[in-house]
C-alpha cells in the first residue's frame, strides 16, 4: 500500500455528480498528473457528505479542508496552491450562513455538522465505496466475524432486540422482532430482503448509504441471515439510482471475492450469497408484499396480511424484509453491543434517525441526529433555517404517509411514538420544510395527487376514494369550493385509512387529515372567502398595481393577454376579467409595484 | 476470507492509508516549507523522501503535509516535526539524504537530531 501525503475526497452522490463531481474529478486527475503528484496525493471519490446545499464538495486531507460549491475552473488553484503550496484557498472553503466572516477548515467545525451523530452514514463521505479494504480498515466485516464466530443465532437477534432498533422505513417495527418471527419459522430454505425502493417525494437516505457504504448494507444482510437461517437475499432496489446499483454490484463482487459472501463464511460452515433486483420505480412496490411480489416477476401489487413475510414471503418462503438504513446500523450494533446503542436516542425510539431535509431550508441535504433531538434544532440549527427571511410554517415528514406539523409543535421531540400523537409519522425521513409562502390546501393536494398517480388500483377505497378527494381539493385551490366539502374529505379520509388493503392507501389520507388539524383556516379561507392566505393559488390571486408604479410600460409589454393598460410615466392598470393570473408581470416589474392579494 | 485474522490483516493494512480521515490529533507531523523560497532550496525532493522513508519503514500515524514560507528564506529547505506532546524542532537547510536520519532518530526513536536544527544552524 502506497503512502500519500495528502488525499482529496470528492463526493460522488447523486447530488454533486449532478452538478459536476465527475469533471472535477476528472480536472483533479489531469492537474495531478501534470504536477507530477501522482505518487504523493490521492484522489478518492466518496459518497455523500450529506451537505448537499453546498455540492460539489471537496474535502482535502490530513488538514480536513472542506471547500464547498467547487467548480471545475478552481481545481487549478486547489492543486497549485494547497496541494503545492500548502496554502489553504480561503474563499473556497465552507462558511457557515451567519457567520460568514468565521472560516472553518475542517468538517466538525461547520453547524451543519455539529449536532449530528452518525452511525448509518458514519462511512459516507469518508470512505472510497468501490474499495472493501477501506470498508474493513473502518471495522468494516467485523461484525460479521463476531458474529458468525462467537455468536449463535438466537444471540445475534438477542442483540439486535436489546438494542431496541425498529424499522426505519417508516412503520417503527422493532427490528429484532421481526428477525425472531422469521427465525421461528421452519422451513428448508429462507430469504433475507433490503427493501431499497425508496420512493418518498424528497428523500435519499437509502440512496446515499448504498452510494456512500455498500458493504454496509451487504454485511448486514448477511448477519441477518445467519442470524434467521437463510443463504440467499435480495436487494430490490429503484433503477433510477443508478449509482446506488453500480456501487452495490461492485460491493457484492468484491465481497465474494474475499469470500465474505458464498460459501462458508469465516470457516463457520454458514453459506450466503446476495442478488440485485431492479424495480422499475413504483411507489407500492415500497410495500413488502408487493416488493416480494415485483422480485418473483409478478405485478407489484401488495396482499392481505396475514399470512406475513416471516410466515410466507418471497417464493412462498419465510422472509425478513429490512430497509437500507435499518441494516446500516446492525454491525454497530453486533460491535459495539446492545447497550451501546441504547444509550443513544430516547427509550422507546434508540439509535438515530437520518433525514433529508429539504424544502425552504438553507442546508439542503441529508442528516443524521440522536432520536430526540428537537425538530426546531434540525432545522434551525443544523438546517441553518428559512432562506430569505421568511416564517416558518410547518414541516412534513413522512412524505405522502405522513403529515405536516406547525411551528407551536416544533419542540416535539423526534420520536416513532410522539410523531404519530401529533397526526404526522417518523415515515422514511423526508423532511421538507415550507414557509409562509406555501398554501397547506395545495401541499395536501399535491401529496394525494402524487398517492393518486401511484396507486396500484387492486382496492377500491384506494383506487376511488383517494380519487374523490383529490377532486375535492383540486375544486378548493380553483376557487370552486363548497360548503360540506371539508367535512366530504374527514368522511371519505375515515373510510380510506379503515379500508384499504395495504399501507399506502391506510396512509394516504394524512398529509389532508394533518392540514386540516393545524391549517383548518386556510381550508375555511379558499372556500368561504374564495382566498389563499398564503398568495399561493394563482386562480385565487387578484392582481392590482399600487402606487409605486412609474410607468415604464414593462409590464404592458411582457403581459401576453394585454390585460394591462397605461401611458408612459402614469399609474398603469390591470383588467381583472382579461387577467390570466400568469405573474409574468410582477417578475418584469422592476419597482415591485404590483401586488398579488 | 476464512479467519478473523486474514480480516485483520486487510484493516492494518489498510488504516495507515486511511487513517487520518478518522481522527486527528494524536498523529506525527511532517510539515515541509513548500513556498517559492521551499521550492527553489529543493524541498520537493525532501518531501518525497520522507515519504519515501515512511512507507518503507511502513510507519503508522504519520502525517506528511505543506506550509508556506516562515520568513527565514535563507535556511530552506526548512521541516518541522512535531511528535504528540513533545516540543516542536525544525529542521533547517535539509538534503534528502539527511531524511532517513531524521526519520530513524528523531520519529521512530525519539530523538531529535540536533546537528540539523535550527539552534544548530544559529551556532555557525
Amino acid at each position: 500500500m502506497d503512502f500519500y501525503r495528502a488525499q482529496v475526497l470528492i463526493c460522488g452522490g447523486t447530488g454533486c455528480t449532478s452538478s459536476g463531481a465527475t469533471n472535477i474529478i476528472e480536472r483533479f486527475e489531469e492537474q495531478i498528473r501534470k504536477n507530477g503528484l501522482d505518487k504523493e496525493v490521492k484522489i478518492v471519490r466518496t459518497g455523500c457528505f450529506g451537505l448537499c446545499e453546498a455540492g460539489p464538495v471537496v474535502i482535502v486531507y490530513p488538514e480536513g479542508t472542506f471547500y464547498s460549491r467547487v467548480r471545475a475552473d478552481d481545481v487549478e488553484e486547489i492543486v497549485n496552491e494547497h496541494l503545492i503550496k500548502g496554502r489553504i484557498v480561503q474563499h473556497l472553503v465552507y462558511k457557515d450562513k451567519g457567520h460568514e466572516d468565521e472560516h472553518h477548515l475542517a468538517l466538525e467545525e461547520i453547524d451543519f455538522y455539529k449536532k449530528q451523530k452518525r452511525i448509518a452514514l458514519r462511512n459516507c463521505g469518508v470512505i472510497d465505496p468501490e474499495n472493501i479494504d477501506e470498508y474493513i480498515a473502518f471495522d468494516g466485516y467485523k461484525g460479521l466475524a463476531k458474529a458468525l464466530t462467537e455468536m449463535k443465532p438466537e444471540d445475534v437477534i438477542q442483540t439486535v432486540l436489546d438494542s431496541g432498533l425498529r424499522g426505519r422505513g417508516g412503520a417503527g417495527f422493532p427490528t429484532g422482532l421481526k428477525w425472531k418471527f422469521a427465525a421461528a419459522s421452519k422451513a428448508d430454505q429462507k430469504y433475507m430482503v433490503c427493501n431499497a425502493d425508496e420512493g418518498d417525494p424528497g428523500a435519499f437516505m437509502d440512496r446515499s448509504v448504498l452510494e456512500g457504504d455498500p458493504h454496509a448494507v451487504v454485511e448486514a444482510m448477511t448477519i441477518a441471515g445467519y442470524a434467521i437461517g437463510a443463504t440467499e437475499g435480495y436487494v430490490y432496489v429503484r433503477a433510477e439510482y443508478p449509482i446506488a446499483v453500480k456501487r452495490l454490484e461492485i460491493a457484492i463482487e468484491q465481497a465474494r471475492e474475499y469470500g465474505l459472501l458464498g460459501k462458508n463464511i469465516f470457516g463457520s460452515g454458514f453459506d450466503f450469497d446476495l442478488f440485485v433486483r431492479l424495480g422499475a420505480g413504483a411507489f407500492v412496490c415500497g410495500e413488502e408484499t408487493a416488493l416480494m411480489a415485483s422480485i418473483e416477476g409478478l405485478r407489484g401489487e401488495p396482499r392481505p396480511k396475514p399470512p406475513f413475510p416471516a410466515v410466507k414471503g418471497l417464493f412462498d418462503a419465510p422472509t425478513n424484509i429490512n430497509n437500507v438504513e435499518t441494516f446500516a446500523n446492525i454491525p454497530q450494533i453486533i460491535i459495539n453491543g446492545a447497550d451501546w446503542f441504547k444509550s443513544i436516542g430516547t427509550e422507546k425510539s434508540t439509535g438515530t434517525k437520518v433525514f433529508a431535509l429539504g424544502g425552504k431550508i438553507n442546508n439542503t441535504g441529508l442528516v443524521e441526529i440522536p432520536m430526540g433531538t428537537k425538530l426546531r434544532e434540525i432545522i434551525f440549527d443544523i438546517g441553518g433555517g428559512i432562506p430569505n427571511g421568511k416564517k416558518f410554517k410547518a414541516v412534513q415528514t413522512g412524505g405522502p404517509s405522513g403529515g405536516c406539523i406547525p411551528s407551536e409543535l416544533l419542540d416535539v421531540p423526534i420520536e416513532y411514538d410522539t410523531l404519530t400523537q401529533i397526526g404526522s409519522m417518523m415515515g422514511s425521513g423526508g423532511m421538507i420544510v415550507m414557509d409562509e409562502d406555501n398554501c397547506m390546501v395545495d401541499i395536501a393536494r399535491f401529496f394525494l395527487d402524487f398517492t393518486v398517480d401511484e396507486s396500484c388500483g387492486k382496492c377500491t377505497p384506494c383506487r376511488i376514494g383517494t380519487k374523490r378527494m383529490l377532486e375535492i381539493l383540486e375544486r378548493i385551490v380553483k376557487g370552486r369550493g363548497k360548503e360540506g366539502d371539508i367535512e366530504k374529505l374527514e368522511a371519505l379520509a375515515k373510510n380510506i385509512k379503515a379500508t384499504a388493503l395495504c399501507g399506502l392507501g391506510q396512509t394516504a389520507p394524512n398529509p389532508v387529515l394533518s392540514t386540516l388539524q393545524y391549517f383548518r383556516s386556510e381550508y375555511e379561507a379558499h372556500i368561504k372567502e374564495k382566498r389563499c392566505p398564503a398568495h399561493h393559488c394563482q386562480a385565487l390571486l387578484n392582481y392590482s398595481i399600487t402606487d409605486k408604479c412609474r410607468g415604464c410600460t414593462a409590464c404592458v409589454k411582457v403581459c401576453p393577454v394585454a390585460a394591462i393598460t397605461g401611458s408612459v410615466k402614469e399609474k398603469h392598470v390591470i383588467d381583472a376579467a382579461k387577467c390570466i393570473k400568469c405573474g409574468s408581470c410582477v417578475e418584469k416589474c422592476r419597482f415591485g409595484a404590483i401586488e398579488k392579494r | 476470507m476464512k479467519s478473523i485474522a486474514e480480516l485483520e490483516k486487510i484493516r492494518q493494512e489498510t488504516l495507515d492509508r486511511v487513517a487520518y480521515r478518522k481522527d486527528s490529533g494524536n498523529e506525527t507531523r511532517v510539515v515541509v516549507g513548500m513556498a517559492t523560497c521551499g521550492i527553489a532550496a529543493g524541498a520537493r525532493p525532501v518531501m518525497l523522501a520522507f515519504m519515501d522513508e515512511i512507507h518503507k519503514r511502513n510507519l503508522k500515524s504519520i502525517t506528511v503535509s505543506q506550509t508556506g514560507c516562515i520568513g527565514m528564506c535563507r535556511l530552506e529547505p526548512m521541516v518541522d516535526v512535531i511528535v504528540p506532546g513533545k516540543e516542536k524542532v525544525t529542521y533547517v537547510n535539509l538534503t534528502a539524504d539527511m531524511v532517513p536520519r531524521i526519520v530513524t532518530e528523531h520519529i521512530v526513536n525519539g530523538n531529535p537530531v540536533l546537528d540539523y536544527t535550527i539552534g544548530a544552524a544559529g551556532e555557525k
